[in-house]
């Protein structure tokens, strides 16, 4: 790794780290009990709402009710973006006059969008409308991120509250966590991101004359789709010249702020933050990279107040980053290594004031390794799954760091509030691992984990991990998913892998060159996705109304403190085993054979 | 459950306008009108007729311009219309064999050329619109570029050096040279 390399990976995380407290206490006041300066500047648009829904926010719920009113909300949301899709060729604001997305494809893309996953088997710029992508797509982005958000404070409640039967009132939750955290933010970074040149309009493409005209050869096809031969029985080919290009707009800005800021990683165009228009300069690069774990972040510190002891709070957070330095400096020293495929060639690969060097297929120039690496592992260590370089094209061990942060289980940052809710699973394991070992009742935050509270940490734990390996075995056993595979050797399998774990993770990011727009992916992925959000959420909220029913355990000498370094090591270790047993045969057919076959 | 069911569709349907609809168009009016180049995609405007976009390349192949990262799109390279990377893996054959085939081109364009070529100038870009090379590929068709239109080095490496950026606020990303703005400001200087 070079000196900018460090340098870059170094001054993103001081930024992060500055930011967390004064965007968790933030976060604090919104979600606060009492009424403050923050919820009464907004009482007013939130009382509207409240009334016009029918909604009285002084409803207590259960957390059965709760978990019904979060899955009602989200399947309708799936429902309206699927008929939006459906549809779009009938509706305004579709100025390329896109046709009907196909049924399995739209469905794929609903739950993927409802899931905070983000999942893309399309092609932004070339399938959707601006009106899907404004009022189905993007409002999933903040609907989706507002329900991981509303869930995770329900969740921190159980903690906090003593013998009550309510964990909160979803539609106030959901209503806050849009309102005033994801709105104002991301119109905020919607104008950063446009002050750097991503495009906010609603123009049909533009045409361009380029500069050179230049041309293509393409085979000549049949009705059928062969391929014509000439009477020597070559293929027949046509050239094409090329005088225009074609410019994508549309109202990028808007979503792109949202998709990075509710980890939610859905690209307008199908570059994702590679394209230019969605991340054009070094700037929006770091600014994208900031929004990602922002909220995560910030969730942590929240955490900590809500729960009456900050160093809680820092403790997860140190916890996150524990894993995820070294994780990133291993991603960012492995693909400026390089390939060794390119070595015998003439080929200059070593950084140097005049260019980054290493790998940089997939990649784009401005953002060189430094600014990629660290966005790849960002991009997987929450779930957010925005790519802005090409992780099909990183080095075999550059591209096993992805697939194992989202194999961990989105619990590293996560996405917003479910990476916080995930660890707060892996946390009730620890404890009850540590409790174990001393041979004394385990607790938590001041509440006892008894059998119950296991049952649905392990549950939230290990539902992911089966889908992942079950997903998986299907899709290779299966003609219709081997079909999918673009590269040969291993790294057709880490493709295969990649994709499930992606989904059964709500990631969303992919080795794009898979070729999932078909029926058997999207309907897998379509499954896993669903699975790993919906009823792992509603066990951590079984968890929390059970918590939430309980009384507080005053600290005592057999008490582990869960502030300590010893804790945080513990938690990490936990996080670390269960992702590794579970995953190191799989990653051992895939990244690391393909590695160990590199460069012979 | 028909409570929540209602609750649910009004609740949907607020957040649809308020997200959905207020929002962008909030965003894009604040955009237009502070940002108004950027938000409608850094277009270069020569004789009042946009030639390109400065955030979107293009394709190069004539020795007398600088040539851009190579480009996955299909059908054509640089096609804006559809963005995307190889997805070519580290180990696959296809991939050695593009670059293979990107450095003969280059060596065919400048057969007196034997340094190595830089990275970035045989691998496809991740977006495939990548508007910008390193310093050290535009250093390395430099002479070619200046041989070609029969000017001095001296008189292109002014050019270049004025088109290179270095990396943002000194810290972030890349050092990186626009290769349309370039080849334009090329044009221009023999019109």
């Amino acid at each position: 790794m070079t000196t900018n390399d460090f340098l870059q990976v170094g001054l993103y995380l001081v930024v992060l780290l500055l930011l967390v407290k004064p965007v968790g206490s933030y976060m604090a006041l919104v979600f606060a009990e009492a009424p403050n300066r923050v919820t009464r500047f907004g009482s007013r648009v939130e009382r509207g709402i409240y009334r016009l829904c029918g909604i009285r926010d002084d409803e207590a719920m259960g957390w059965k009710r709760y978990a019904l009113a979060m899955l009602l909300f989200n399947v309708l949301g799936v429902l309206v973006v699927y008929l939006l899709q459906r549809m779009q060729q009938w509706l305004p604001l579709n100025p390329q006059h896109f046709a009907a997305v196909s049924p399995d494809s739209a469905m794929n893309t609903a739950i993927s969008f409802a899931t905070n996953t983000n999942w893309q088997g399309y092609a932004g710029e070339s399938t959707m409308s601006y009106l899907t992508q404004m009022t189905g797509l993007a409002v999933q982005n903040f609907l989706s991120a507002a329900t991981g958000i509303a869930v995770l404070v329900a969740v921190v409640r159980g903690f906090s509250r003593r013998s009550s039967l309510s964990i909160g009132n979803f539609w106030v939750d959901l209503t806050r966590s849009t309102l005033y955290v994801l709105l104002p933010l991301s119109l905020l970074i919607a104008l950063l991101l446009v002050s750097q040149g991503v495009v906010q309009n609603f123009k049909s493409y533009v045409d361009v004359p380029v500069v050179q005209t230049t041309s293509y050869t393409e085979t000549v096809k049949d009705a059928a789709g062969n391929a014509l031969k000439d009477a020597a029985g070559h293929d027949v080919t046509k050239e094409t010249p090329v005088t225009i290009q074609t410019l994508p707009m549309g109202p990028a800005a808007s979503q792109i702020a949202i998709k990075m800021l509710g980890t939610n990683g859905g690209g307008f165009f199908n570059a994702n933050s590679a394209h230019p228009y969605e991340n054009p300069t070094p700037f929006s690069n770091f600014i994208e990279m900031l929004a990602i774990f922002l909220v995560p972040g910030g969730l942590c510190y929240m955490f900590g107040v809500q729960v009456g002891d900050r160093r809680q709070g820092w403790a997860i957070l140190a916890t996150m980053l524990v894993i995820f330095i070294p994780l990133t400096i291993g991603l960012v020293a492995a693909e400026q290594a390089g390939n060794p495929a390119l070595h015998g060639l003439a080929v200059d690969a070593h950084a140097s004031a005049l260019q980054a060097g290493g790998n940089m297929e997939g990649k784009e120039t401005r953002f060189g390794i430094a600014s990629s690496g660290l966005f790849a592992a960002i991009t997987t260590a929450a779930s957010c799954g925005a790519v802005n370089a090409m992780h099909d094209s990183l080095t075999p061990l550059g591209g096993l760091v992805p697939m194992w942060l989202m194999q961990l289980g989105e619990v590293i940052f996560g996405g917003v509030g479910s990476g916080l809710y995930g660890m707060l699973a892996f946390a009730v394991v620890a404890v009850f691992i540590a409790g174990l070992m001393v041979g004394r009742t385990p607790e938590y935050l001041g509440k006892k984990i008894e059998a119950y509270e296991m049952k649905m940490a392990s549950l939230a734990v290990l539902l992911p991990c089966a889908l992942v390996v079950i997903g998986t075995a299907i899709a290779v056993m299966v003609p219709a998913g081997v079909a999918g595979i673009a590269n040969p050797g291993a790294h057709g399998f880490s493709e295969i892998l990649y994709a499930v774990s992606s989904a059964s993770n709500n990631n969303g990011s992919a080795f794009g060159g898979l070729s999932a727009n078909t029926p058997f992916w999207n309907v897998l992925l379509g499954i896993c996705m669903f699975l790993a959000r919906f009823p792992l959420a509603i066990a951590m909220l079984a968890m929390a109304g059970s918590l939430a029913a309980k009384r507080h355990v005053p600290e005592s000498a057999g008490t582990l403190p869960t502030h300590t370094p010893l804790f945080v090591t513990l938690l990490a270790c936990v996080v670390i085993v269960v992702g590794a047993l579970t995953f190191l045969p799989a990653l051992a057919l895939g990244p690391i054979a393909e590695s160990l076959m590199s460069g012979h | 459950m028909s409570k929540l069911l209602r609750q649910s569709f009004v609740l949907l349907l607020l957040m649809t306008v308020i997200t959905g609809v207020l929002y962008p168009l909030l965003a894009t009016g604040v955009a237009q009108l502070v940002f108004p180049r950027q938000a409608n995609g850094s277009l270069i405007v020569k004789d009042g007729k946009p030639v390109g976009s400065a955030l979107i390349g293009q394709s190069f192949t004539d020795p007398k311009y600088f040539w851009g990262r190579p480009s996955a799109t299909t059908p054509q390279a640089n096609n804006g219309a559809s963005s995307g990377g190889s997805n070519l893996g580290p180990t696959n054959p296809a991939l050695t064999d593009a670059a293979k085939q990107r450095i003969a081109a280059l060596h065919a364009a400048d057969p007196g050329n034997t340094a190595p070529v830089p990275v970035d100038l045989v691998t496809a870009s991740g977006s495939g619109l990548d508007p910008e090379i390193s310093p050290a590929a535009a250093q390395y068709q430099l002479a070619r570029v200046a041989k070609a239109r029969g000017l001095s080095t001296a008189q292109v490496q002014a050019l270049l050096n004025e088109y290179t950026r270095g990396r943002q606020l000194g810290v972030l990303g890349e050092s990186r040279v626009n290769v349309l703005q370039l080849n334009l400001a090329l044009d221009a200087l023999q019109r």
